[in-house]
C-alpha cells in the first residue's frame, strides 16, 4: 500500500464514515457507532500500513485482517469497497437478501474478507493461528484484528492474549478500539474493563496508547507495533464512539441503531455531503 | 501388513497413527490443550515440535486458533477432552470452525462412560448430538483402532471440518488391518434375522459379544457397526428395517441425539419400524472402573443381551 498524507488519510475516514452511515440507514438497521469510533484506525491500517493487494485477495503472502469485532461490518465492507476489492455500489446490498456482505462477516475472501466473525471475542485467537502459520510458513506477513472494549469482556479473547505472549507473535498486532460504550450502556456501569493497557502489559505484550481518532498517532503507532519484536503489539485507541457526527458522539443509544432519516441528513451535512 | 490384533485405546490409535501421518502430510499441525499425554497427540508433538502448539487449558482458544491456521492451509488436528472440545467450546467450533468451512479435525478422547472413574464431570454424553447438529460438521465414531486408522486416512485427504469420537479404554478389535473406511458407510458384522442392532463407538463390541450370549436362547440378531454417524448410512437403514422385525440402538452417549436419534429420523423418513434406543437415558454418569459402569448402565454384552431379551 503507498503511503498517503495524513490529509488524505483524513478524507479516507470521512469517506467511509459517509458509506457507513448510508449502508446501515438504507439497510434499516446495523451498528455504525464502533464503526465511526473505529474508522480512523482501520483506515490507518487498510491505507497506510497493510501490505495487500486489492486485485489479488487471495495473495499468500497479504496481511491478514480480522474484524473480531463483527458488528462493525460496515466499517470493514467500506474499507474494502474504497481499497477497490470490489464494487463502492454493492454496498447498499449490505445486510439485504443474497448479499456477500452479511449483517456480520461472512468468509469470503474473494470480497477480502478473511473470517466469519460476529459472535464476539473469537477473532484474537483467530488472528494467533494465522500469525502462528506465518512462522511456520517463514512468510513475512503481519496479522491484524481489530478488538473492542465490549468484546474484550468474553474470556476467551484473555486466553488468545495469553497465547500470543506465550509463542511472542510479533507478528502480531491488536487494534484496540476503546469508546467506552457497549450495548446496554457506559462500560463504567455495565462491566468496567479499565486499565486496559496495564493488562496487556501484564500479559507480556507490548501496549501503545493513543487517541484513536488522531491518524497522526494512529499511522506510529502501526509502525511503532511493525518495529517491536519478541512480543505482540496492541494499539489502544482511546475513541468516541459515534466520532464525526456530533448528534451521535458518545450516546450507547447509536450503538445497534439505524439512523432516523432526520438523523441521516444532519450526518451527511456533517460529514460534508452536499444534498 | 500384519494382522495382528492391536485391541489398543482409539485415543492410542489416533495418537500413533497421527505421528505417522506427520511424516508424508506436512501440512498438518496439531493443536491440544494441555492433555497431550492423554490424547496421546504428544507422540506427534515429540517427533514434530515445530507443528504442535498447546495452547494451555482454554479449549476456546484452542478452536479459535485451529481456525487461524486452517484459513492459511493447514490442516489442523485439534486434540482435548470430548466433554471440552464439544460443550466448551462448542459455539467457536461453530461459528470459526463450520460456518466459513475450516479444515479443522476436533479429534477428541476420553468420550462416554468408559472415562471411568473421573466421573461424571468427564464423561461426555451429549457430544454426538452436539456436533451432529453443525450444519457441515462430519461425525466420526471408531469402534476400534482399525476403524480410527481408516478414518484417518479418510480424514487427510478430505476437506472441511470433521468430528471423530474417541475412547480412553482398551478396545478388543472389531476389524483388521485390511480394514477400509468409507464415509457414510454402516458395516453389517454379523448377519442374523428379525433383530437387528446397531451400534457405535466402544460398545460395538459389546454388541457382537451380546449377539453371541442371545445365540445360546435360540436369537440370532443382525449386528450392524455405524461409524459414520454424519452422513448416515441410510440406504442400509432402509434395508435393515425392511429385513427385520425389531430394531436396537446401542451407544456409549445419551440416547437424546446420538446414534438412535439419527437412525430414527432415517426410519420416520424412509421406514418407519420400531426402534429401541439403548445407552444413557437421560441421565448422567458416575465414578466407577468402565466395566463397572457399562454393567450398571446395561451397556456391557450382559446388559445389551438382557435389555433385548426383554423385548421380544
Amino acid at each position: 500500500m503507498q503511503t498517503q498524507s495524513i490529509q488524505e488519510l483524513t478524507n479516507i475516514a470521512r469517506h467511509l464514515r459517509i458509506n457507513i452511515i448510508k449502508m446501515v440507514h438504507n439497510a434499516g438497521c446495523g451498528h455504525f457507532g464502533g464503526a465511526f469510533s473505529s474508522a480512523d484506525m482501520l483506515t490507518g491500517l487498510f491505507f497506510y500500513k497493510l501490505n495487500y493487494r486489492p486485485d489479488d485477495p487471495f495473495w499468500e503472502d497479504r496481511d491478514r485482517f480480522v474484524l473480531s469485532s463483527g458488528h462493525m461490518s460496515a466499517g470493514l465492507y467500506a474499507a474494502l469497497a474504497k481499497l477497490g476489492v470490489f464494487n463502492e455500489k454493492e454496498l447498499m446490498g449490505f445486510r439485504k437478501f443474497g448479499t456477500p456482505l452479511q449483517g456480520h462477516p461472512k468468509f469470503n475472501l474473494k470480497y477480502g474478507i478473511e473470517m466469519s466473525t460476529g459472535s464476539l471475542g473469537q477473532g484474537l485467537s483467530i488472528g494467533n493461528g494465522m500469525a502462528l502459520a506465518a512462522r511456520l510458513k517463514n512468510k513475512n506477513y503481519r496479522v491484524y484484528s481489530l478488538e473492542t472494549d465490549g468484546g474484550s469482556e468474553s474470556g476467551m479473547v484473555w486466553e488468545g492474549i495469553m497465547t500470543a505472549a506465550h509463542y511472542k507473535l510479533d507478528n502480531r498486532c491488536v487494534l484496540f478500539d476503546l469508546n467506552n460504550v457497549q450495548i446496554d450502556g457506559y462500560m463504567s456501569d455495565v462491566m468496567n474493563i479499565h486499565p486496559v493497557a496495564d493488562k496487556f502489559r501484564a500479559f507480556n505484550w507490548h501496549a501503545i496508547e493513543i487517541d484513536g481518532n488522531d491518524m497522526q498517532q494512529i499511522c506510529a503507532a502501526l509502525d511503532e507495533a511493525a518495529a517491536t519484536k519478541g512480543r505482540p503489539t496492541a494499539i489502544i485507541g482511546k475513541t468516541i464512539m459515534g466520532k464525526g457526527v456530533s448528534i451521535f458522539e458518545n450516546k450507547p443509544k447509536y450503538h445497534g441503531v439505524a439512523p432516523t432519516d432526520e438523523e441521516f441528513k444532519t450526518a451527511m451535512q456533517e460529514l460534508g455531503v452536499q444534498s | 501388513m500384519t494382522n495382528e490384533p492391536l485391541n489398543i485405546a482409539t485415543r492410542v490409535a489416533y495418537g500413533k497413527k497421527l505421528a505417522g501421518l506427520g511424516e508424508t502430510h506436512p501440512e498438518i499441525v496439531v493443536l491440544d490443550a494441555d492433555l497431550s499425554c492423554s490424547t496421546k497427540t504428544d507422540l506427534f508433538a515429540k517427533k514434530f515440535p515445530n507443528r504442535f502448539f498447546n495452547v494451555g487449558i482454554a479449549e476456546q482458544d484452542l478452536m479459535g486458533t485451529a481456525a487461524g491456521l486452517a484459513q492459511c492451509g493447514f490442516t489442523v488436528f485439534a486434540s482435548t477432552f470430548t466433554i471440552f472440545a464439544t460443550g466448551r467450546a462448542w459455539e467457536i467450533v461453530r461459528q470459526s470452525i463450520a460456518y466459513p468451512g475450516f479444515n479443522v479435525k476436533i479429534c477428541s478422547t476420553h468420550s462416554g462412560i468408559t472415562v471411568g472413574e473421573d466421573g461424571a464431570s468427564h464423561q461426555s454424553l451429549e457430544d454426538i448430538a452436539l456436533m451432529r447438529v453443525i450444519p457441515g460438521m462430519k461425525v466420526l465414531v471408531p469402534a476400534d483402532a482399525h476403524q480410527t486408522m481408516g478414518m484417518m486416512e479418510f480424514m487427510v485427504k478430505d476437506k472441511g471440518p470433521t468430528f471423530m469420537r474417541l475412547g480412553r479404554a482398551e478396545v478388543k478389535d472389531v476389524f483388521d488391518s485390511d480394514y477400509r473406511f468409507t464415509l457414510g458407510k454402516g458395516e453389517v458384522l454379523k448377519q442374523g434375522r428379525e433383530i437387528c442392532i446397531f451400534a457405535t463407538g466402544y460398545v460395538v463390541r459389546a454388541a457382537l459379544d451380546a449377539a453371541q450370549l442371545l445365540a445360546s436362547k435360540g436369537v440370532q440378531p443382525t449386528v450392524v457397526n455405524m461409524g459414520s454417524i454424519k452422513p448416515i448410512d441410510e440406504a442400509l437403514i432402509v434395508q435393515m428395517a425392511s429385513q427385520h422385525r425389531l430394531l436396537f440402538s446401542v451407544e456409549e452417549h445419551s440416547v437424546i441425539g446420538g446414534l438412535g436419534s439419527a437412525i430414527a429420523e432415517v426410519l420416520t423418513a424412509k421406514a418407519p419400524q420400531r426402534l429401541i434406543r439403548l445407552g444413557m437415558q437421560d441421565e448422567f454418569g458416575q465414578s466407577g472402573t468402565g466395566a463397572e459402569l457399562l454393567k450398571h448402565y446395561r451397556l456391557d454384552a450382559q446388559g445389551i443381551a438382557d435389555s433385548i431379551s426383554g423385548c421380544i
